[in-house]
């Protein structure tokens, strides 16, 4: 209905902000270069190149529908066959590898990955902000207040539901759901 | 289609499945019904599907499935994976250990699994599409964790109802929220278990963990920290910044984290009955 129009709408929108991702992302990654010695990885460069392919795809796939970006497909067979292409790449070396410097908005952050057997077994930080690294607002001092109303009571005065994470299947039964319908 | 003279504090809703969760958007004042509003929103789906794509482990073609498996190096990531993997290590320290991004991998190894960050980071970042629609409160739900904004000091809180564990159609308790966010760990929705990184073993936490903090980053990562961190887990929320706690265990006892007293003694006793609430409304 309505929400087919909205969802070509959408996509539009989507192809639009997939490329600026891109963009704003190989600047950052320009900036800076790794400090230790590659492992030979000429899946790489086909692998970021492809992904810009592949992004407008995946984004009116996983977005466009409310139900084609339910399940976390445990076997993503669309698009991308670069990940097939590079397991033939087993010429990943043991070793510490740092990465470039993520400018975040607590600061600059940089981790450096233990490789061994081609699996990465440590992550550290080499670079992080110091001090408290979370935004001082306002309201976080609210605190949760034990209620003991029945379900139809409470539902009237609540916006939102926090609980143990809600996947899509689970979310039919849930008290979100009930939320989200009475608004739409 | 939609009427624009909509009254100022009606609620309007959104909610779509991305990253096989729900997302649940609600929306109100005067913004609520602008263009601006839905082109944020499309960017937060948006957005949140590009996050999937780079960090999902279902997803053997994402960057961070390349990279646990060698075939890629960090330099060949996006710069957020960086980010993320930052985050994920402080967290580890932060929680002794409690929450990690190197989970055991059943074989006495260990391997790279970044998602107990990469959600509340991932809805927090593109929250912001949301903060710039002019004069608009919103909370961002993902799966029952979320993102909180009151624009206009006259506005009231978002009313979160915190899901009864031991019974998820009925709410348990009710927190007033303006500019923050709120997480909730547990397992009763999903019938699983979180692992304890430590032992490798299933966590004894409690029945759930919910955290109002300032950025739903932190928020997540310490509602999971607590969880593992099971009787340990309101002395630990005790000594996080600006954090308040809603803990619930099995036999239905609860504590409250008082997050004004904000480093308090080690380890600030639990409170069941808390005082005044800023900009609270009252419950009905």
């Amino acid at each position: 209905m309505r929400r087919i129009v909205l969802w070509l709408a959408s996509t539009v929108t989507i192809v639009v902000l997939l490329f600026g991702y891109h963009t704003s992302r190989n600047q950052t990654e320009a900036a800076t270069a790794p400090t230790a010695s590659a492992p030979s990885t000429s899946s790489s460069s086909p692998g970021s190149g492809g992904s810009t392919g592949s992004g407008s795809g995946s984004g009116s796939g996983g977005s466009g529908s409310d139900e084609s970006g339910a399940t976390p497909s445990p076997s993503p067979s669309n698009s991308s066959s670069d990940s097939s292409d590079s397991k033939s790449n087993d010429t990943s070396a043991s070793g510490t590898y740092t990465g470039s410097v993520a400018q975040t908005r607590w600061g600059p952050v940089q981790v450096e990955i233990t490789v061994a057997g081609s699996k990465i077994t440590k992550v550290d930080v080499v670079q992080y902000p110091d001090g408290n690294h979370r935004d001082e607002e306002i309201n976080a001092y609210a605190i949760p207040t034990l209620v003991q109303e029945t379900l139809s009571q409470q539902s009237a005065a609540i916006d939102m539901v926090s609980g143990a994470t809600v996947t899509s299947d689970g979310y039919v039964q849930s008290l979100q759901s009930a939320l989200d319908k009475a608004g739409i | 289609m939609d009427t624009p003279a909509a009254p100022t504090l009606e609620v309007r809703r959104f909610v779509e499945h991305v990253m096989g969760m729900p997302i649940s958007l609600a929306l109100r004042g005067p913004g609520a019904y602008s263009s601006a509003a839905r082109t944020a929103w499309t960017a937060v789906r948006a957005e949140l599907t590009e996050v999937d794509r780079v960090f999902s482990t279902y997803r053997s073609d994402s960057y961070v499935s390349r990279l646990a498996r060698g075939e890629i190096e960090l330099a060949d990531c996006p710069v957020e994976v960086v980010e993320v993997l930052g985050l994920g290590r402080r967290a580890e320290a932060e929680s002794d250990g409690a929450f990690s991004i190197m989970l055991p991998d059943g074989a006495g190894g260990r391997r790279l699994d970044p998602s107990g960050v990469v959600k509340g980071w991932a809805v927090q970042r593109a929250s912001r599409h949301l903060a710039a629609v002019p004069d608009t409160d919103f909370c961002l739900s993902a799966g029952g964790d979320m993102v909180c904004r009151v624009v206009a000091p006259d506005r009231p809180a978002w009313r979160i109802g915190i899901e009864d564990p031991r019974d998820p159609s009925r709410v348990l308790a009710v927190v007033p929220v303006r500019t923050a966010a709120v997480a909730t760990s547990g397992t009763a929705q999903r019938g699983e278990h979180l692992l304890d990184p430590r032992t490798g073993g299933v966590a004894q936490g409690p029945a759930s963990v919910t955290v109002v903090a300032p950025d739903l980053t932190w928020a997540d990562i310490d509602a999971t920290a607590a969880y593992v961190l099971g009787e340990r887990a309101v002395d630990w929320l005790g000594s996080r910044p600006l954090t308040s706690a809603l803990v619930v265990w099995s036999d239905g006892s609860t504590n409250t984290v008082d997050g004004r007293r904000r480093r308090g003694p080690h380890g600030s006793e639990p409170k069941d009955h808390p005082t005044v609430v800023p900009n609270s409304v009252p419950i009905k």
